[in-house]
C-alpha cells in the first residue's frame, strides 16, 4: 500500500510540476528556495531551554530529519499505537497520502505531493482512546545543510483524544506533512512552536479530515525563520464538528530576512459546524507576512459558523503584510465573516501604560501580547498556553528598541 | 508640590495655542480644582503635565517637587510621583489588570531604586485596596478595562492610584459618565488617599464632584489661562450662574 501511495504521488508530481511565482497562491512567496535541488545552508540554532521540557509527555526526536531512537522515549502509551513510516501498519498504508491527495483540489500543493513521494521518515500514530500524555515530536538540527522531509499520519478513532506537540527546527530546509484523520467525536489538539532558527526554511502542510462532533485545534507559534510557509487544508465532513486553526508569528528583520506565510483552506461539507482561523503577525525591520485564507461552504452545509481573522502589527514602517481572505459560500443558512487589518501600536494605549510608569519598550511588549491574545486564547491547555506566553515574553525582551 | 509657571503650549501639528500662560501652585496635601467651559484647555493641561505626545511647550515651566517635569518621559514622570486619572481609561485586551498593575508598580519601584514587590505580597496589597473601592476579584482578573462599565473604569483608575501611591494626582473629568452612586464611590476612594504628603488637581466641568471631594482652592480656566482663583465658594458661584458671568467680568 505504502509503495503504491508513494509511486502514485511521484506520478502526480511529475504531471503537476513544482510551482513558480506565477501560480496564484505563490505570488507573494517565492517558491524557489523550496524548489531548488541544493539545500540552502542554515546555521544550526542552539536551544538553551527546550520548550515543554518539564511537561509529562512522550517525546520522539528527529535530528536532521532522521529518527533519533537514543534521544526518544519508549513509544508505549496506553490508547496510542506509534510506528514508523518504514514499517507502516496496514491502516497507515491506507491513509498515507490520501488526505494529501484529496487536498490538491481546487488548489494544488506540489511540495506536499513531493513529500508523499519522497519523505524519508515519519510517525504513524493511531489513537484509540484518550491518550494519558501528549505525544511530542521534537525536531533538532545539527547540520547546516540538513534536509528534512518528514511525513506523519495521525488517525484518531471515534471518541479518542490526543494532544500532539511539534517543536523545533527539523533541518536547514524542511518539508513537513501532517495528515490527521479525526474520527467521530474525537478530539485533536496540535501545538506547534516552530524552531527559533534564524536561517531555516520550512514548508509545512497539515491535511485534516474532521468527522461528526469531532474537534480539531491547531496552534502554531513562529518566531524567527528566514522563510516559512505553513499550509493547512481542513475538510469538515461530519455534522457538528469544530475546526480551529491559529497562528502567532513574530519576525524581526534585524536578525536576518523574515518571511512568513500562512495559507489555509477550510471546507465545510457538513451541517452545523464551526471553523475559526485566527492569524496574527508581529513584524519589524523589513519583515514580511503573508496570509491566504479561504472558507468554502459546500452546498447543503447549512448552519455553518465560519470566522476568519488575519492581522498584522507593524512595529515600524518598513514591513509589509499581504493578505488575501476569501469566502466561497454555496449554502444559504450560514454565518461567515472575515476580517484583515494592518496597524501600528496604538499611541493612546502606549501613553496610558507609560503614564503608569511602564517604560516604553516594556509597554510595547505588553501591547504586542495584547495584540496576540486572541490567537493564544486558541490554546486550550492552561499550562501549554503559559509556556507559549513565556516564550513570547522572552522573544519580546530580546527584541526591544 | 506642583509648580506651573507661565506655561504656554501649542499643538505640535498645527499653529494653535492651547495654553497661554498658566500659573498654578499646588501645595503639599492640598486639593485644587480646575473648572472651566469646554475647550478652555483643562484636559490639555493634564496631558502636557503627564507627557502625552502631540503638544509643544513654547514657554514656561512645570516642576514636581522641584523636578523639571517637562524634561521627563511619561514613565519618568510617573516614577517621580505624578498620576493622571484618565477621562477615558484605555481598554487593553489580553493584558490582565493584575499583570498591568504589577508591571507598573515594579517599573516605578525599579526606577526609584526600590526592590520589586513579590507576587504574593502584591496580591495582598491589591485585594486590600480593591475592597475599599468595591472592586471584586473577578474584575481584577479581567483584561485592563475590557468590558468594564463607565463606573468600573473610573474605579479602576482610582485603584491604580491607590496601588501606585503617587504624590501628585490629576483627575481629568473623573465624574464624566458617572451616576451619583458611582461618583460617591470614586470620591470616597480619592478622599481615602488624601494625606499631608499627597496633592490633587481635580479637573471638572461641573461642581457636583466637588460636593464629594472638597477642594481647598478652586480655579476657573478660560481660553488657556486661569482667570480666577478662590475658595470652594467659587465652584458654587459657577454652579449657580454658569461661566458666562465670570467670563464677562474678566473681559
Amino acid at each position: 500500500m505504502m509503495q503504491a501511495a508513494r509511486a502514485s504521488a511521484a506520478a502526480r508530481l511529475a504531471e503537476m510540476g513544482l510551482p513558480g511565482r506565477r501560480d496564484e497562491y505563490w505570488r507573494w512567496t517565492d517558491p524557489a528556495a523550496f524548489a531548488q535541488q541544493a539545500t540552502p545552508e542554515a546555521a544550526a540554532y542552539r536551544v538553551d531551554k527546550p520548550i515543554f521540557d518539564g511537561m509529562d509527555k512522550l517525546r520522539l526526536v528527529f535530528t536532521d530529519g532522521v529518527f533519533d531512537a537514543a534521544a526518544s522515549d519508549d513509544p508505549a502509551l496506553a490508547g496510542v499505537e506509534i510506528s514508523h513510516l518504514s514499517e507502516a501498519p496496514e491502516w497507515a498504508g491506507v491513509l498515507y497520502g490520501r488526505l494529501e491527495a484529496a487536498g490538491q483540489s481546487p488548489v494544488r500543493r506540489p511540495f506536499a505531493v513531493r513529500n508523499t513521494a519522497e519523505a524519508q521518515a515519519g510517525l504513524m500514530i493511531r489513537v484509540t482512546a484518550r491518550a494519558a500524555r501528549p505525544v511530542h515530536i521534537s525536531y533538532r538540527q545539527s547540520s547546516s545543510t540538513s534536509e528534512a522531509m518528514l511525513h506523519h499520519v495521525v488517525k484518531l478513532e471515534a471518541g479518542a483524544e490526543l494532544t500532539l506537540l511539534e517543536t523545533g527546527t527539523a533541518g536547514a530546509r524542511a518539508n513537513l506533512v501532517l495528515e490527521v484523520d479525526v474520527g467521530a467525536g474525537a478530539r485533536f489538539h496540535h501545538i506547534r512552536p516552530q524552531g527559533r532558527s534564524l536561517e531555516h526554511r520550512v514548508i509545512s502542510a497539515i491535511f485534516a479530515r474532521v468527522g461528526a462532533g469531532a474537534v480539531f485545534k491547531s496552534f502554531t507559534l513562529s518566531m524567527n525563520g528566514r522563510l516559512t510557509r505553513n499550509e493547512a487544508v481542513i475538510e469538515i465532513i461530519g455534522d457538528g464538528a469544530v475546526a480551529h486553526i491559529a497562528g502567532a508569528a513574530l519576525g524581526d528583520g534585524a536578525d536576518g530576512a523574515f518571511h512568513h506565510d500562512d495559507t489555509v483552506f477550510i471546507t465545510h461539507g457538513a451541517v452545523g459546524c464551526e471553523s475559526r482561523q485566527v492569524f496574527k503577525k508581529v513584524l519589524r525591520h523589513g519583515a514580511t507576512g503573508v496570509f491566504q485564507g479561504k472558507i468554502l461552504v459546500r452546498p447543503g452545509a447549512q448552519k455553518t459558523d465560519g470566522y476568519q481573522i488575519s492581522q498584522a502589527l507593524m512595529l515600524d514602517d518598513e514591513c509589509q503584510f499581504l493578505a488575501k481572505p476569501e469566502l466561497e459560500i454555496h449554502a444559504d443558512d450560514v454565518k461567515c465573516s472575515h476580517g484583515s487589518t494592518t496597524g501600528a501600536i496604538d499611541e493612546t494605549a502606549l501613553f496610558y501604560l507609560r503614564s503608569r510608569g511602564v517604560p516604553r519598550e516594556e509597554a510595547v511588549a505588553l501591547l504586542v501580547l495584547s495584540f496576540l491574545a486572541d490567537a493564544i486564547a486558541e490554546v486550550d491547555d492552561a499550562a501549554i498556553a503559559a509556556e507559549i506566553l513565556a516564550r513570547l515574553e522572552e522573544w519580546l525582551a530580546g527584541h526591544r528598541g | 508640590m506642583l509648580e506651573i509657571k507661565n506655561l504656554h503650549v501649542k499643538l505640535q501639528e498645527e499653529d494653535k495655542a492651547i495654553l497661554k500662560g498658566v500659573n498654578l501652585t499646588v501645595g503639599a496635601g492640598q486639593v485644587h480644582a480646575i473648572m472651566g467651559p469646554n475647550g478652555s484647555g483643562k484636559s490639555t493641561l493634564s496631558y502636557v503635565l503627564s507627557g502625552r505626545d502631540g503638544y509643544e511647550v513654547t514657554a514656561g515651566s512645570a516642576t514636581l517637587l522641584g523636578q523639571d517635569l517637562l524634561a521627563l518621559d511619561p514613565e519618568e514622570r510617573a516614577a517621580a510621583g505624578l498620576f493622571l486619572a484618565f477621562q477615558y481609561p484605555v481598554e487593553i485586551p489580553g493584558v490582565g489588570n493584575m499583570v498591568f498593575l504589577r508591571s507598573a508598580l515594579n517599573a516605578q519601584r525599579k526606577s526609584r531604586g526600590e526592590p520589586e514587590v513579590a507576587a504574593g505580597e502584591f496580591l495582598k496589597l491589591v485585594r486590600e485596596k480593591a475592597k475599599i473601592l468595591k472592586i471584586d476579584a473577578e474584575m481584577l482578573k479581567r483584561p485592563v478595562n475590557v468590558g468594564f462599565s463607565g463606573g468600573e473604569k473610573k474605579r479602576n483608575e482610582i485603584l491604580q492610584m491607590a496601588v501606585l501611591e503617587p504624590r501628585m494626582c490629576i483627575l481629568d473629568e473623573t465624574d464624566s459618565g458617572l451616576d451619583v452612586d458611582a461618583m460617591k464611590l470614586v470620591a470616597d476612594g480619592v478622599n481615602g488617599l488624601r494625606d499631608a504628603g499627597r496633592s490633587f488637581l481635580v479637573i471638572t466641568h461641573y461642581q457636583r464632584l466637588l460636593d464629594h471631594i472638597a477642594p481647598d482652592v478652586v480655579h476657573i480656566m478660560a481660553d488657556g489661562r486661569i482667570i480666577r482663583s478662590g475658595g470652594p465658594e467659587l465652584a458654587l458661584e459657577v454652579e449657580k450662574n454658569g461661566y458666562a458671568d465670570i467670563l464677562a467680568e474678566v473681559q
